[in-house]
């Protein structure tokens, strides 16, 4: 869409930002990534009164324009550098007006760059249910820009902000807040001079910025490194006075324009909450008991559309198979891309109700307070209180999880959640699980109440957890941090959350998730179709030869000859010559060639076991009545002994093995997207299988 | 209630319900990262409240709430 006008929305976190983009672009909006880095790049675009159409940038909430996350990087990169294709023409700095003092830092910072500016003061109504009376008029005139009273979430001042944008001067018209030159005396003019920088704010910047920024040339970087050797420029003590001459600004500021209760009125509302919600025992009590009702909904509420989704794409594959002429081209497309697709599209529902329950958390204010509960407890094992929301969502997926790392500040933190969110049982797993615990865990009741089945069940639940938590404690030891880790976080006072936001996130999030992983399971589902496919030599030659003759023909029914000639061929494909050559290698785990081939065609995604299984356990299969798997699995038996395949070790130990094993190509795709180095995800990929194994091992001797 | 005036006394030394005044700071590296969220020398803080597990603590600066580690607390020098 062509734009005649670039606004970027700027603000503190927490300050409705999103709303007010939600509310400005409805859902005319699009998130892409900005060029080079991982940051989602939220674009909108909005009709403004004269007629000409804006786009609107949401750029990532900060507290400040010096970065203390990759997230926030990109504010400044995006203001900063005139050749970015995103630079906007004007900028809308959103303030809290319940809490303008802190939120007004952000706002002398962007001003200072000198880029035109409105105010949109949000949240008035808060402000004035806490009797805070602002001079909306004198504050403008002070500021020099224009100043929007506004209420995102109850779409008051809308049309009045669209209406000031376009009238917003092509030019900077603020007021200076601080005299820049005198923080770095002679650094600034220097810097100006020399990369032919006319505003002084900027230059002040680069000496701050110029190791992370893109837009400088080496020898630029060079240059300011050398001007700051000069002029013994200390970025922190610089920071930290500049800091200073802000809020004196501010004050100054704020002293004749907001008027605030001088006597407080007491407990406020959010103050009440937290009492009980951050209580010593309640407050955990809470939270559990919330995650208890979260995965209830994950799995309940997700099973009827699942089964739809999971129909939907039978009746389409058979419906291909019935339409399009058989040979190899159609049998990639329908049991290789769409095959593969249903894989990851069964999956939405319960990531588009993983998500909601997310933003709710987030929105409401809750989640900083499990973080600010927890993180002396995840500060112990080597993690951080941000860590939490993560290793929850990795319940549900770790790869929008590993996504959502990002608000960690701290490289090493970040580094070990995401190292242990994969060993979380991830909603993949749990066919898998359940598959195996029904084949070997009789279904009846302990003490009345506790069915066996969902005892085992809920223990590789929480099995799963205590080793994500002991892994990390391990690589605490190994990785080596370099910065400090802090935890310097704002708890927002408690609101409702907006339902808006929540169907937004939902919507956003799950279609993020299909391109992310969809791209990845499609193409990896087209080569194990091939490897399925086809075999060395003339072997799949043989078979059909052999199964055309009149002994098998007319004694077989055509149902379960195909199945019998289907299963031979797997055996005889790439991927069952593959199991027999790993069958060395598991063996002493209790796995056969069959259970091989599953485990090589899991690693592209788990889910794809069950499918596996049923394909290769077709072989005593009844022509009059369509086998589950289940019911294929527990009749399989050991050719050699006779003995049932699935015995309670083998299953337990297959249980492990998936239970620590990496085998999920999207979270290795996402997590070098989030790293831009193969070292990390190698490093993964290698612990969690030596892990596998090893436990796999221990628990099919210890069963046997 | 009555308030003790301590030398160099320290916001990790404060009780709930207490306010002290920012002096300075012990430590450059987190002097920027507190000043920047509205914790600076002049400001009134109050401890709101202690996580369950001891650590960190929540407090009220320039109206709103913040939370941080006790080690971060421990850097912030009272008037």
């Amino acid at each position: 869409m062509k734009a005649d006008i670039r606004v970027a929305l700027i603000g503190n976190p927490n300050t409705g930002k999103s709303t007010l983009f939600n509310v400005l672009t409805g859902l005319n909006q699009k998130i892409g990534n900005f060029p080079g880095v991982t940051v989602d790049k939220k674009v909108g675009y909005t009709t403004l009164p004269d007629g000409r159409q804006a786009e609107i940038i949401d750029l990532p909430g900060t507290y400040s324009i010096y970065p203390k996350s990759q997230d926030e990087s990109i504010v400044f990169s995006v203001l900063a550098d005139k050749h970015n294709p995103h630079r906007p023409d004007l900028v809308v700095v959103i303030l809290d007006a319940s809490n303008l003092k802190r939120n007004l830092l952000l706002y002398s910072q962007v001003a200072d760059l000198k880029i035109p500016v409105v105010v949109a003061l949000n949240m008035m109504d808060l402000a004035k249910k806490a009797d805070i009376d602002i001079d909306v008029n004198l504050f403008a005139k002070k500021l020099g820009v224009p100043v929007v009273p506004i209420s995102a979430r109850k779409n008051e001042g809308i049309p009045q902000l669209k209406s000031a944008i376009s009238f917003a001067n092509k030019f900077a018209l603020q007021e200076d807040s601080i005299d820049v030159a005198s923080i770095a005396p002679g650094l600034v003019e220097s810097i100006s001079r020399e990369l032919d920088i006319d505003n002084p704010y900027l230059a002040l910047q680069l000496a701050h910025q110029h190791e992370t920024l893109t837009f400088l040339t080496p020898e630029q970087s060079e240059r300011v490194e050398q001007l700051e050797k000069e002029f013994s420029f200390n970025s922190q003590k610089a920071q930290g006075a500049e800091t200073i001459a802000r809020y004196a600004f501010i004050n100054d500021l704020l002293y004749d324009t907001v008027k605030k209760p001088i006597t407080p009125q007491g407990e406020t509302h959010s103050n009440k909450i937290d009492k009980i919600l951050t209580h010593k025992v309640f407050g955990f009590i809470i939270f559990f008991g919330i995650l208890m009702f979260m995965f209830q909904a994950i799995f309940s509420w997700s099973s009827y559309p699942m089964e739809l989704i999971a129909d939907a794409f039978v009746w389409v594959q058979n419906w291909l198979h019935h339409v399009l002429p058989a040979g190899p081209l159609t049998s990639l497309l329908v049991d290789g891309v769409i095959a593969g697709l249903s894989g990851v599209m069964v999956f939405i529902p319960q990531i588009a109700i993983l998500f909601a329950f997310i933003s709710i958390l987030e929105d409401t204010g809750y989640m900083s307070r499990v973080t600010f509960m927890m993180d002396k407890l995840m500060r112990k094992v080597g993690l951080n209180g941000k860590s939490v929301v993560p290793l929850i969502g990795g319940f549900a997926c770790a790869v929008p999880s590993i996504m959502s790392t990002r608000t960690i500040e701290n490289w090493k933190d970040r580094m070990i959640t995401i190292m242990v969110t994969p060993l979380v049982t991830c909603s993949a797993r749990l066919p898998i699980y359940t598959l195996l615990i029904a084949l070997v865990v009789p279904n009846r009741n302990v003490w009345w109440l506790f069915n066996l089945q969902g005892l085992a069940l809920t223990g590789m639940y929480i099995f799963s957890l205590i080793s994500a938590v002991v892994v990390a404690w391990v690589f605490k030891f190994i990785l080596k941090g370099k910065e400090r880790g802090y935890f310097i976080m704002e708890l927002p006072v408690y609101r409702m959350p907006r339902w808006s936001n929540v169907i937004y996130s939902m919507f956003e999030r799950s279609k993020a998730f299909v391109l992310q992983a969809g791209k990845v399971i499609i193409a990896i589902s087209v080569i194990l179709w091939v490897l399925a496919s086809y075999g060395p030599g003339d072997r799949f030659a043989k078979i059909d030869a052999q199964y055309s003759q009149p002994k098998y023909t007319k004694t077989m029914s055509t149902d379960s000859l195909s199945r019998t000639v289907s299963s031979a061929k797997l055996e005889n494909s790439y991927a069952g010559v593959l199991g027999h050559v790993i069958e060395p290698v598991i063996r002493p785990l209790g796995f056969d060639w069959k259970i091989g081939i599953a485990l090589i065609t899991s690693f592209a995604a788990r889910e794809v076991f069950v499918g596996t299984m049923a394909t290769i356990y077709s072989v005593n299969g009844n022509a009059e009545k369509m086998e589950s798997v289940y019911e294929k699995m527990h009749q399989a038996k050991n050719p050699d002994t006779g003995q049932p395949v699935f015995t309670l070790a083998v299953a337990f130990s297959l249980m492990m093995f998936y239970a620590f094993a990496m085998q999920c190509a999207s979270t290795v795709a996402v997590f070098f997207r989030e790293t831009k180095n193969w070292r990390w995800p190698a490093i993964q990929f290698a612990y969690m299988t030596v892990l596998a194994y090893v436990a796999s091992f221990i628990a099919f001797h210890v069963l046997k | 209630m009555f308030q003790f005036i301590y030398k160099n006394m320290r916001l990790s030394q404060l009780e709930v319900g207490e306010t002290g005044i920012v002096k300075e700071f012990t430590d450059l590296e987190m002097s920027v990262k507190l000043m920047e969220m509205g914790c600076l020398p002049g400001e009134e803080i109050r401890i709101e409240r202690v996580a369950p597990l001891g650590d960190p603590i929540a407090i009220n600066v320039s109206g709103y709430q913040l939370s941080l580690r006790k080690r971060e607390a421990h850097t912030i020098v009272l008037q």
